[in-house]
């Protein structure tokens, strides 16, 4: 049970040219600035835009296949889509939205609606069902369009930046139940993102695209530890500790506790800091910074006009600095240093 | 502060200008003129038994059948012709439109003329369909097809706009659901255009009933047969029983004021 897919698309102007092995119960991510060709990728995998070259394979059956002629179209693959904007249909309450399928592939209505109902409750909007798209907050739609796709059980569940379209807080909510829903979900799962957070509070596995190439693959931990190129690390490149928050300090699981300026999370959450916003010293630093550690640097790696400095610690984190600064302080592996980042400068979204 | 004259709190003095607003209400005058006349003048102690008389109840009844044939007619050929025009790209599109909409603007007598010449007896496959027993010119299907080749634009221009703005990323994602094409148009793109379908369709369908150049210059002015409303009103004001005209224009009137009820929301909201 996988998908194993090498996509080719011509546009004008543009290709896209991907590998991709994903296992059923597993999610990549895959994220890339817009005009990446994360949505190409999303439609070609669907149906909604035939490959130019290339396969798509799910669970064994080939979907897509220029070479032989082969082309499933989109109503009959197991491919389930939550796109960006919802796209509920307007003329149809939630009910009848996430039934619209269970209808399509030969259900009774009575019997598609007792269906579509529980999952509505599954996705907590049980007594919503009566509600028009128009009558349901950003969330709410987000999640009617989950429950539509889940309701189908598909092989293959494409979610296309589905908390993009939404606000601070319902993001952080809906992401929540994402999870939840992904982790009972047994089928292939690919997630389009451009968010690093996204990324990690989600997926096992993460494809960076950069103008129609697989620009990096790997954990997200890999990625954002380890970005093989400038781009990648302005992208996803930053340093993404887990933890449990309390009182305004943030306990972490490999060890190690970030102050944090705002008090209020509470519970699991992820903690974000910049790379630039980590600075590294010869000796102990006496300011303004919440957080100081020693560590020992275990790389420095040029990148672009840059130096990205790994230091082992608790925890261990990702520093940038310049090159005058590096030989200033004389950064090299194997030489002990402290660290500092200000509270102001982590971030906190709840897991 | 000094006294600084008259200043009104609401900024430049909103006084309407003399000469517009004069203009505006002739204009005015000449639409309500017409309707106040055609009350004054009504004979309403006998409207009823005009209304039931067999020729006027003819005409009524023709009238009925032939419009919505002719909106029938509009509503097989023409859904799909806009849909063509909104969805499907081809060599000679614009010149297609410009033919679907020259009805529009063309003066239906010419219409009729040129129904005439085509579908005539001597038309270009006029006489193709007589020897295949299709008689179109003074018949009542006659009037039907000039109706309907007045009409139907009405129907096609508005809902060619309307397939055009519809979200065709909902009839994707209704194919990601499992819904094949026919599914999805009846069960996502209809549902998407249907007020403007119901707009199109009262459009035509009062186009249509009140057809009068075309229908009689192709189909003639045959009573029970091709003698519709429009031409039963004419006949009488010209003839015997002008009284007649004015009771069936009534009826015209009421018809034509329930089509602006039914598309109040489309034209009457100034917004």
């Amino acid at each position: 049970m996988s998908l194993v897919a090498d996509v080719g698309v011509e546009l004008d102007g543009f290709s896209l040219d991907v590998e991709l092995t994903i296992d059923a119960g597993r999610t990549a991510a895959v994220i890339g600035a817009n005009g990446a060709g994360k949505t190409t990728l999303v439609r070609a995998l669907a149906g909604l835009r035939p490959l130019s070259s290339g396969r798509i394979d799910l669970d064994g059956a080939v979907l897509d296949e220029p070479a032989t002629a082969t082309y499933i179209p989109p109503e009959r693959r197991s491919v389930g889509v939550v796109f960006q904007d919802d796209l509920l249909f307007p003329h149809l309450s939630a009910l009848d939205n996430v039934a619209f399928g269970l209808r399509r592939g030969g259900r009774r209505r009575a019997d598609a609606r007792r269906s579509a109902a529980a999952w509505l409750e599954r996705v907590g909007l049980a007594g919503r069902e009566r509600a028009r798209p128009d009558q349901l907050s950003g969330g709410q739609a987000q999640r009617v369009a989950l429950a539509r796709a889940l309701a189908l059980n598909p092989a293959l569940l494409l979610l296309d930046e589905p908390l993009a379209a939404l606000d601070a807080t319902t993001r952080n909510e809906t992401r929540r139940e994402l999870r939840r829903h992904l982790a009972t979900f047994p089928g292939v799962r690919i997630l389009i993102t451009h968010d690093p957070v996204d990324a990690a509070a989600l997926a096992d596995h993460i494809v960076v695209l950069d103008r129609g190439r697989v620009a990096q693959v790997g954990s997200p931990g890999e990625v954002t530890a380890r970005p093989r190129s400038r781009w990648v690390a302005e992208l996803i490149g930053t340093n993404l500790f887990s933890g449990a928050a309390a009182g305004g300090r943030v306990a972490l699981d490999g060890g190690g506790a970030l102050t944090i300026a705002d008090r209020s999370p509470a519970g699991r959450v992820f903690a974000v800091a910049h790379p630039r916003a980590v600075s590294v010293h010869r000796h102990r630093p006496e300011g303004s910074a919440r957080n100081t550690w020693p560590g020992r640097i275990a790389t420095v790696e040029p990148l672009g006009d840059r130096l990205r400095v790994r230091i082992e610690g608790v925890p261990a984190i990702v520093a940038e600095v310049t090159a005058s600064a590096a030989t200033e302080i004389g950064l090299v592996p194997g030489s002990d240093v402290w660290v500092a980042v200000k509270a102001t400068e982590i971030e906190v979204y709840p897991e | 502060m000094a006294p600084s004259g008259r200043r009104p709190a609401g900024g430049i003095p909103d006084r309407a200008p003399i000469v517009p607003v004069a203009l505006a209400a002739v204009a005015g005058l000449l639409f309500a003129l017409p309707l106040a006349g055609l009350l004054w003048r009504a004979p309403w102690s006998a409207a009823w038994s005009e209304l039931r008389s067999g020729a006027a109840l003819d005409a009524l009844r023709l009238s009925l059948v032939t419009s919505l044939s002719a909106t029938g007619v509009a509503l097989l050929l023409g859904v799909p012709l806009a849909w063509v025009q909104a969805r499907v790209d081809y060599p000679g599109k614009q010149v297609v439109r410009a033919l679907t909409t020259l009805p529009m603007v063309l003066p239906p007598v010419v219409g009729g003329v040129a129904l005439l010449l085509a579908l005539g007896r001597r038309g270009i496959v006029g006489g193709t369909l007589a020897r295949a027993g299709v008689h179109l010119p003074f018949t009542t299907a006659g009037a039907v097809v000039a109706e309907a080749f007045v009409a139907m634009p009405f129907l096609v221009l508005t809902l060619e706009a309307a397939f055009r703005t519809a979200d065709r990323r909902l009839e994707e994602a209704a194919r990601t659901l499992g819904a094949g094409r026919l599914t999805v148009f009846r069960r996502v793109t209809l549902p998407l255009v249907a007020p403007s379908l119901v707009a199109g369709t009262v459009l035509c369908w009062a186009r249509a009933l009140g057809e009068f150049g075309a229908t009689i210059t192709f189909a003639g002015n045959l009573r029970g047969t091709t003698q519709t409303l429009p031409l039963f009103v004419y006949v009488k004001l010209e003839g015997s029983d002008p009284e007649a005209a004015i009771v069936l224009s009534l009826v015209l009137v009421t018809v034509s004021l329930a089509v602006l009820v039914v598309l109040r929301d489309r034209w009457l909201s100034a917004r």
